[in-house]
């Protein structure tokens, strides 16, 4: 157990970055390693931009990812990617989720989508596209693309020695355990 | 055990292991989950109090009756606390009794950073710091033991980034505590001032003891590594120093920092060849070390205004950057906004097109004040609003001429500390209107319960108290519910409150649209009719977008709610309520 990896998620307040990041600190609990995290609550969360960090190796100081330290990011939303895009490290990954939520501005037609932003991604980093919430649908419901994405990143990470079906079980109300259990899975294939 | 836990909920789990039976808060970011997961654990009672200071009475009594008590609050509400507070000071507790205080530096839910380490010194009770979530649970019993022994209420002080961080927590048992009997006793507890006098010497005392405490306490450590450096640090900042610098520097690391160790720090400043406080907000710290004469280096170098992160320290102090990726494309910011189907969004779009001054207050609906609603003038304070918009219209009838201000404040916030302000418009013959903008809920803080929703913190049924018979009650002469999914009848009760100078309530009553179930109903936009006059667009709802010219409404998102049909001149929204009628 070496170095400490810092994640960052990122998203859209309401898109389950929380959910996605509890299920992986309590496994990487499970494995024997120290987890810090930090979350932003409140007002944010009304259709905001969120961001929730993990930190995680054999003795983690910071809960709080500084720029140029994160050495993965997910993003749940394309546009998110780019705007914490310079939180990544020289050489780091982004998992981004091709899903584009507009903001305010662009709904009401003041500011336009950016175009190209796979492109940017790709061009400045090591990039993974997932269309997770295409994925999440096909499964039934849209709001299971965070344990899509938690797939990706666990096989990414290479942390596949934990049970994390496990620990999806203890984190998702019972109703929803297959559903998750089956996006994790499709995530872990994607990569 | 270990469990991966919240700054908060380790709080919450340190009450419960050293044998807290008492807690009461108001919900506010980011001290909130403290009493939600407090109410998890039976042996302990909990409740949402109004607001800050009715919870921090609560736990003074509660402590005076010889429970060990909590209140917890976050930063602004210490503000309100204050007046008890205090004189808790002097009179001394039975029980322990922490008060839990959690600063948001960096104000991502707040409408200041107030450093509230001074209330400690200003109060003159003693302060604990925890780091992470660890210390979240081993303060509170620290905190517990010191208030007991030392005959003193303990702030217990978190930032948001302790209190809604994440790391591991070493479980332990709940640790069994007796109730110590309660004994009346006039001279301690009633502070009139010839008591008072007499308790004002027993603080001063209090305090040169504490300060022998603060020196000898394990939680003051000194972390030796190489001496060149040496950094006085504490809560949060701790962990990003540590973080920064590892071993290579010396850390005085302050968990207790109220009284500060003039000793230690003397000592640790003889042993490095310089040296650094990091402190997050105001130069608390420092000024502390100056005052002993000590040569130091703080806010010059590190910012006062916003959060720190080990980035900010990593520059200040070793003039160096991390490699990062950067980019030069700047993408659209992403404010938060009134969520598809809120029912305040009606109501401010009526007061706009009145283009009245609206005093605003603290809840979801100061988002009211973003584009393209901006319907609100100001948000100062939990109900700044009522009492404000009587000020205004006072000083403008003062003025010889007349106009009519609105006020609106929540349901929540009115319970907290709108009612006062309504009692002034009442009693000074005032006649600016309040708003209510009753959603039976305490929305922005995540849904709490409160005094209007009928249920308390423990799951237990409650009666639900009657806003419209409580202002009849406090003397206003019209008192208007209305539906805040109808504009029209919103905008007839604004239309009736312009045209008299009766004393007037407006109580727009409406569910929270996040409160399940989701109500369930359709808008959709006939493309044939629409004109493409963007009026709809001027609600601010986020389910409705313009997409190279076509206006459409996102079915994922939209509730049903009827405002946009209510808006568009040319009818050509239809849509399926939430109750399932076609409209």
């Amino acid at each position: 157990m070496a170095e400490v990896k810092s994640v960052l998620m990122v998203g859209v307040g309401g898109q389950g970055t929380i959910l996605a990041s509890n299920v992986l600190s309590e496994g990487l609990l499970k494995s024997g390693y120290d987890v810090k995290m930090s979350e932003v609550h409140g007002m944010s969360q009304r259709g905001g931009s969120v961001n929730t960090q993990i930190r995680f190796g054999e003795k983690v100081y910071s809960p709080v990812i500084e720029m140029g330290a994160a050495d993965v990011i997910v993003a749940f939303e394309k546009m998110e990617a780019v705007r914490w895009l310079n939180y990544l490290k020289k050489g780091g990954t982004v998992i981004v989720n091709t899903v584009e939520i507009p903001p305010l501005s662009v709904l009401i037609g003041k500011e336009e989508y950016p175009k190209d932003l796979l492109e940017i991604l790709k061009s400045n980093a090591h990039t993974i596209a997932v269309e997770a919430d295409k994925i999440a649908e096909g499964l039934g419901n849209v709001r299971a693309q965070n344990i899509v994405l938690l797939g990706v990143l666990v096989k990414h990470l290479g942390l596949m020695n934990i049970d994390w079906e496990e620990v999806i079980r203890n984190n998702v109300p019972k109703k929803y355990i297959d559903l998750n259990i089956q996006a994790f899975r499709k995530g872990l294939e994607l990569n | 055990m270990k469990k991966v836990m919240l700054g908060d909920e380790a709080v919450a789990r340190g009450a419960y292991e050293y044998g807290v039976t008492f807690a009461a808060a108001y919900p506010g970011t980011p001290s909130t989950e403290i009493l939600e997961n407090i109410a998890q654990y039976k042996e302990i009672y909990s409740e949402w109090a109004p607001n800050e200071k009715v919870a921090v009475e609560a736990a003074i009594g509660a402590s005076i009756a010889g429970a060990r008590s909590l209140a917890a609050m976050k930063h602004v509400g210490l503000n309100v606390a204050a007046d008890p507070l205090f004189t808790f000071a002097y009179t001394g507790v039975n029980g322990g009794c922490v008060i839990v205080t959690a600063d948001d530096p960096g104000m991502h839910s707040s409408q200041n950073e107030q450093d509230n380490r001074y209330y400690a010194k200003f109060a003159k009770i003693p302060m604990l710091e925890p780091s992470d979530s660890q210390e979240c649970k081993d303060f509170v019993g620290i905190a517990l033991d010191i208030s007991e022994k030392y005959d003193t209420p303990v702030l217990l002080r978190l930032t948001t980034r302790v209190a809604h961080g994440k790391g591991v927590v070493e479980l332990g048992e709940r640790k069994p505590v007796e109730m110590k009997p309660y004994k009346k006793d006039i001279p301690k507890y009633v502070m009139v001032p010839a008591n008072a006098q007499k308790r004002h010497v027993v603080v001063e005392e209090r305090l040169k003891v504490l300060e022998e405490l603060t020196e000898k306490i394990e939680i003051n450590r000194i972390e030796w590594g190489g001496r060149d450096i040496g950094i006085i640090t504490s809560g949060i900042s701790y962990l990003y120093v540590k973080e920064v610098f590892g071993d290579e520097v010396s850390v005085l690391k302050l968990g207790m920092t109220y009284p500060l160790p003039s000793k230690l720090i003397r000592k640790f400043a003889e042993s490095v060849k310089k040296l650094y406080v990091v402190e997050e907000l105001e130069p608390y710290i420092e000024e502390h070390v100056r005052a002993l004469g000590i040569e130091v280096i703080g806010k010059e170098l590190i910012p006062r205004i916003g959060e720190l992160n080990p980035g900010i320290i990593r520059k200040a102090i070793k003039k160096e950057e991390l490699p990062h990726v950067s980019v030069e494309v700047k993408v659209p910011g992403r404010p938060p906004m009134l969520c598809a189907g809120c029912p305040h969004r009606g109501v401010f779009y009526v007061l706009r097109k009145k283009r009245v001054p609206v005093l605003g207050d603290i809840g979801c609906y100061t988002l009211g004040a973003a584009p393209p609603l901006e319907a609100i003038d100001t948000c100062i304070c939990m109900g700044a609003s009522i009492s404000g918009s009587h000020g205004f219209q006072k000083a403008i009838e003062h003025s010889g001429r007349k106009q009519k201000i609105f006020s609106v404040i929540g349901d929540s916030t009115f319970f907290h500390s709108g009612i006062t302000g309504l009692i002034d418009i009442v009693y000074n013959k005032g006649n600016a209107v309040p708003i209510i903008l009753d959603n039976r809920i305490t929305a922005m803080t995540g849904h709490q319960h409160n005094p209007g929703t009928g249920k308390t913190l423990m799951g237990e049924d409650a009666p639900e108290i009657d806003i419209a018979k409580l202002s009849e009650a406090i003397g206003v002469k019209r008192v208007r519910v209305v539906n805040p999914f109808k504009l029209k009848e919103i905008e007839d009760a604004v239309d009736e409150a312009m045209n008299t100078d009766d004393t007037m309530v407006i109580i727009a009553k409406g569910p929270c649209a996040l409160i399940p179930p989701k109500p369930q109903g359709e808008c959709k936009i006939d493309q044939e009719k629409c004109k493409k006059c963007g009026m709809c667009l001027r609600i601010g709802c986020p389910a409705i977008s313009k997409k190279d010219g076509i206006f459409s409404i996102d079915p994922d998102q939209c509730t049903g709610c009827t405002v946009c049909q209510q808006v568009c001149p040319f009818d050509a929204i239809e849509c399926v309520s939430h109750r399932g009628e076609v409209k």
